[in-house]
């Protein structure tokens, strides 16, 4: 099985709000003092490739379209131990649409398969959505740009006879759906899928494993539309939400005062919806 | 003609979320100037499109059986054929997962653009905005879609409902001959659930990483039978194993605005705050007080959790009596 994960490298969701800033010229989030980082669930969806080929063998590539770090996930990627890294190296805006991204990433997997790095591509596993914009819209895209069945939220991979089984999460449990190859699947977390922390060892590995560099150009994409990534959509305005209350600290002189003031507050609530 | 879409499963009949979509839909048909028409994938369950057709310009039955139960190819194959001839500007559809993987495949298709989880949507100098979370919840972000139609799943259970417009739609069925799938959902297991759903939910009761383990939870299930409370909880705790999946509360778990949401040992991450910021009253119990949940809490108490549920619980027991 010959998996291709792709990954988007973002700034880490986990910056504190009030570190938060905007930059309302580029309509984005200034970069600050902030990491940039591999979106989770393109974590998780590395993890779920790992783990199929520890239990069924595979082969394994990464591939981000991403900016001056973006190696820096890769390498990580590396160091997770995929077999394979393809870095297309991002021109025009920080934040292209997903539409521009999903053209890109095609056509790299298009390329991939071209020159045998990648061998005919049997599932492309993408990240549910993004930490940052957190919009979901490329993997669906990219499965439409290759023609490809696709399904969202999955969370476990396993052989079968024609292709694969799959599992994916719905609003009310799960779904186990049977899929010829090739397919396109975005990958939600489950306990099961938390990234696995390299080994120092292959950490230091990853520096020398091979790494694909192409360009915009080298997958004929070369364009300013593509560049400018606002042909699907733009955001228009970008602002912090004012919304604060003033929470109400129950007090009291003992803890059993203060249980006491707090249930009868709850339950005055739990009493007017009956 | 800039017509307004709305998509609708007919197994879910005209629910909180339908009523929503079609709330979205007719803001934004009464500013576009089109008709707003509902395509009903599925057999409807009874009352549905009578209701329907009190809400919007026209209904769209497919009523074949072969779209009773949810294939993604399928779905996406009939909503393609009817749509194409709608001159739809826009197409709406609900915060349900299926939804969620249809609308940017259903754009492509059409030609279209595709933005998710909208609040709100509007018709702007001839073209559709759509206001969402972004980053996690730390910001707010208005999108133009630029390319006909925009599809859009909406967060239809916190959009207010649609109004009767006084008249009566026009009807009609419609039938799709359906391709050959290559993908298939051949089972479908629900999470065993007492209780309503998580997103119907009047009172929740949630938990977070601070609880340190499975067993806590149990405490807090106590805690909330005592006043007829769901449960949900944090990410951390549902990616530590401690309860299932189907409980997590925030930007990729369940969206939920009860009318009382009580955060136990939660931080109030913005993600999480992003699946419970709707909620009418937000109170809190955590030990620091500078935690960011209370900062949208209207009550809170200062406090480690293992002193406060058993007796809160015991307290709550005595005044529901």
């Amino acid at each position: 099985m010959k998996i291709l994960v792709c990954l988007k490298q973002i700034l880490d969701p986990d910056l504190p709000a009030r570190d938060f800033q905007i930059d309302s010229e580029k309509m984005e989030a200034k970069r600050g003092t902030a990491n940039l980082v591999t979106n989770i669930f393109c974590e998780n969806a590395l993890e779920t490739a790992l783990q199929y080929r520890e239990n069924h063998g595979g082969e394994i590539t990464a591939l981000c379209y991403g900016g001056d770090q973006a190696e820096d996930s890769l390498r990580k990627a590396l160091a997770m131990t995929v077999d394979h890294a393809i870095l297309v190296a991002r021109e025009g805006s920080d934040n292209p649409d997903p539409s521009a991204v999903a053209r890109v990433l095609a056509a790299a997997v298009r390329k991939a398969q071209d020159v045998g790095e990648a061998g005919e591509v049997d599932v492309i596993l993408v990240g549910r959505e993004s930490g940052d914009w957190g919009v979901g819209q490329t993997g669906g895209l990219l499965a439409e740009e290759l023609g490809l069945p696709s399904l969202s939220l999955v969370d476990d991979i396993q052989p079968s006879a024609d292709g694969l089984r799959v599992r994916r999460q719905t609003d009310v449990g799960v779904e186990i759906a049977e899929t010829r190859t090739p397919v396109v699947l975005t990958i939600t977390n489950n306990e099961f899928n938390v990234p696995r922390i390299p080994k120092t060892r292959d950490v230091m590995m990853s520096y020398r494993k091979p790494l694909s560099q192409w360009s915009l150009a080298d997958l004929g994409l070369d364009d300013d539309e593509i560049k400018a990534g606002t042909s699907f959509y733009e955001v228009r305005e970008l602002y912090v939400p004012a919304k604060e209350v003033n929470c109400e600290f129950i007090e009291g002189d003992t803890i059993a005062e203060k249980i006491d003031a707090l249930a009868t507050k709850i339950n005055d609530v739990a009493a007017s919806v009956g | 003609m800039s017509n307004v879409v709305i998509v609708l499963f007919g197994e879910a009949g005209l629910d909180r979320s339908a009523q929503g979509v079609a709330g979205a839909g007719q803001t934004l048909s009464s500013s576009s100037g089109g008709q707003l028409i509902a395509v009903v994938v599925g057999p409807p369950q009874e009352g549905m499109v009578e209701g329907l057709s009190a809400l919007v310009d026209r209904v769209l039955v497919a009523r074949q059986e072969d779209l009773a139960e949810y294939q993604p190819g399928s779905v996406l194959q009939a909503l393609v054929e009817i749509c194409r001839p709608l001159d739809a500007a826009a197409v709406l559809l609900g915060s349900d997962v299926y939804s969620q993987e249809l609308t940017p495949r259903l754009a492509h298709r059409l030609g279209g653009s595709s933005v998710a989880d909208a609040a709100q949507v509007e018709w702007v100098d001839g073209s559709v905005r759509a206001t969402r979370s972004a980053y996690g919840g730390k910001a707010v972000a208005v999108y133009e879609l630029k390319r006909s139609p925009a599809v859009i799943w909406v967060r239809s259970r916190a959009i207010d409902p649609a109004a009767e417009t006084g008249a009566t739609a026009e009807v009609s069925e419609v039938a799709v001959t359906l391709e050959e799938l290559r993908l298939r959902i051949i089972e479908r297991r629900a999470a065993e659930q007492e209780g309503v759903r998580l997103e119907d939910a009047q009172l929740i009761v949630s938990g977070g990483r601070g609880l340190g383990g499975a067993e806590p939870f149990e405490e807090l299930q106590k805690l909330a039978s005592a006043i007829g409370a769901e449960m949900g909880a944090s990410r951390a705790a549902c990616d530590s194993g401690w309860v299932p999946p189907t409980w997590q509360v925030g930007q990729t778990g369940k969206k939920v605005a009860p009318e009382l949401y009580l955060a136990i040992a939660i931080s109030g991450a913005s993600q999480h705050l992003l699946g419970m910021g709707d909620s009418k009253t937000i109170a809190a119990i955590n030990t620091d007080p500078d935690a960011p949940i209370f900062k949208h809490c209207s009550f809170g108490i200062v406090e480690d959790y293992k002193n406060v549920v058993g007796p809160l619980t015991e307290k709550l027991a005595e005044l529901r009596k």
